[in-house]
């Protein structure tokens, strides 16, 4: 008999562009709600945080609230003391000091002006997608060519995956995401791009070139192991996959809905920045950060909260929030932007954002540029949206134009 | 109006300095905001003032001058 589907869970729920009614209502209660969000997820307490000041509580306080599942902090939770092989190195997974650490070494990697030197690799990975559009002609998925396909090699240029392996490697890094896979094809998949990384970290300690990991192991080489530069690698490449994608995909969908406001970034690049800071909070597509651990007893929202619960934070509700915005759901670009929290809040905030944001700046802008005429090649109800993965999306998008 | 960083506190986000540039920098060795012009024309404060409540670790604070300057 073929297995089920698993229910999605709670907190990944929505109804096109928008957080389910279900998920909704359950904010009516208050900021802070006790919940289960999937069957058979663990019997400790767990609190949805949905109010856009908690949310920013949470987030913004790592002396109250631990990311991580190992070490000492977060023996409350009564969980692992030891930090497995394949979790060193994953930066969200961390606490201060070992954070900082990490997290010190790697932000001077990530700076505008470190961003801007990938700047023609990226423009010129974009024309490659999008030139693939062009050819496939009417409809061509958006999704496919260009939403999925350009983060991939952007995160191989980003840590120096030469080309001759590119799709190989990038094929074992999307297997691994793919919720509709079996557990062991997945893990079958892990094993084998951590392999590939692991060489790939071992050459550059040898031989250091002008890339992210070069210079990271020639100005901190002593400071980090192979197995920590390794996990680097391993987040970096599947924390910037989901997010872009569900940012491209649905953002494209987004603007082709909203003729108007499509029209005014394609044709102001100021427009254009507020419209992806708009897009950003609007689609929210990260569901939700790594869950926080309460370290200590206390009151959040109004609820008793006891040290060694779990919260997991709505970054949909809290961007959706009107304490952070007035009319929360309508899209509109030519907002000024808001604090929103759709790259986190605090020491963990997204350490690709200035990337992020420059690709996707040169992709939509690229695209709209390129395909002024673009529009659906199917009835807008007809869109799938993407529901089974760590970021929300659209499934496929036919376009002509 | 002046500018406080407090460069313990800074992520490294650039999200300062991808909005005013002329107001914010960013260090090349740490990866860590740096002010490029501490006391903003009066024309730069509401910009600022956005920026410093969307820095993701509050390290932007702002300080009124003098008596006048609130
Ligand atoms: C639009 C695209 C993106 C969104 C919406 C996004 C969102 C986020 C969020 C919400 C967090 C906070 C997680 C937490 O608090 O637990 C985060 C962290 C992180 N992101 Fe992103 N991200 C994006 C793109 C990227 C890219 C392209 C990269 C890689 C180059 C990246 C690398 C990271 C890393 C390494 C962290 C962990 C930082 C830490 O724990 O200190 N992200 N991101
Ligand atoms: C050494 C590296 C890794 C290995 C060997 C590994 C292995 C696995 C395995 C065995 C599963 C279970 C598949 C299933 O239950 O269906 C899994 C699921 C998953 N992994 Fe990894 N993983 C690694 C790193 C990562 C990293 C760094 C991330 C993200 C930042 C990640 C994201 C995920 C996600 C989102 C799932 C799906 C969870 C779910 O289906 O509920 N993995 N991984
Ligand atoms: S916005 Fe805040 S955290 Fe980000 S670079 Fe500026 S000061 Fe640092």
């Amino acid at each position: 008999m073929p297995n089920e589907p698993a229910p999605v869970p709670l907190h990944t729920r929505r109804t096109r562009f928008d957080p389910a009614d279900e998920l909704r209502r359950l904010s009516d209660g208050g900021p802070v709600t006790r919940v289960s969000l999937a069957p058979g997820a663990g019997d400790r307490p767990l609190w949805l945080v949905t109010g856009y000041h908690e949310v920013r509580q949470v987030l913004g306080d790592q002396v109250r609230f631990s990311t991580s599942r190992f070490g000492a902090r977060s023996a409350a939770g009564g969980r692992a003391a030891q930090r497995p092989d394949e979790g060193i190195g994953l930066l969200m997974d961390y606490d201060p000091p070992e954070h900082t650490r990490l997290r010190k070494m790697l932000t001077p990697e990530f700076t505008v002006r470190r961003m801007r030197r990938l700047q023609p690799r990226i423009e010129a990975i974009i024309t490659e997608c999008l030139d693939a559009v062009e050819r496939a002609g009417h409809p061509a998925d958006l999704v496919e060519l260009f939403a999925s396909a350009v983060p991939g090699p952007v995160l191989c240029e980003l840590i120096g995956v030469p080309r001759d392996d590119r799709d190989d490697f990038l094929r074992r890094c999307h297997a691994h995401l793919e919720t509709g896979k079996e557990r062991s094809e997945r893990a079958a998949a892990g094993t084998a791009f951590t392999r590939y990384l692991a060489a790939l970290v071992a050459r550059q300690r040898k031989n250091p070139d002008e890339g992210f990991l070069g210079m990271l192991v020639r100005d901190h080489g002593d400071e980090f192991t192979d197995k920590e530069l390794r996990g680097i690698c391993i987040l970096l490449m599947l924390a910037g996959l989901d997010n872009i994608s569900g940012m491209l995909g649905l953002g494209a969908l987004a603007l082709l809905e909203n003729p108007g406001q499509l029209a005014l970034v394609r044709d102001d690049p100021a427009a254009l920045d507020r419209g992806i800071e708009e897009l950003l909070r609007y689609l929210s597509v990260p569901h939700a950060p790594t869950p926080r651990t309460a370290v200590e007893d206390m009151t959040l929202g109004g609820k008793r909260i006891r040290a060694g619960d779990t919260l997991v934070c709505s970054i949909p509700l809290a961007n959706r929030d009107p304490a952070l915005i007035d009319e929360p759901d309508r899209l509109d670009i030519t907002r000024e932007p808001v604090p929103h929290v759709a790259f986190g809040h605090g020491i963990h905030h997204c350490l690709g954002a200035a990337l992020a944001r420059m690709e996707m700046r040169i992709a939509y802008g690229e695209l709209l540029r390129r395909f002024p005429g673009l529009r659906l090649a199917i009835p807008a109800e007809d869109v799938e949206f993407r529901v089974r993965s760590t970021a929300y999306g659209v499934e496929r998008l036919p376009v002509t134009w | 109006m002046e500018i406080r960083v407090d460069r313990e506190r800074c992520a490294g986000s650039s999200l300062c300095l991808s909005y005013l540039p002329e107001v914010f920098d960013q260090s090349d060795d740490d990866g860590k905001v740096l002010l490029r012009t501490p006391v903003p024309g009066a024309d730069m404060e509401e910009a600022v003032r956005g920026v410093a409540a969307r820095c993701p670790t509050g390290a932007i604070t702002l300080h009124a001058r003098d008596a006048q300057d609130a």
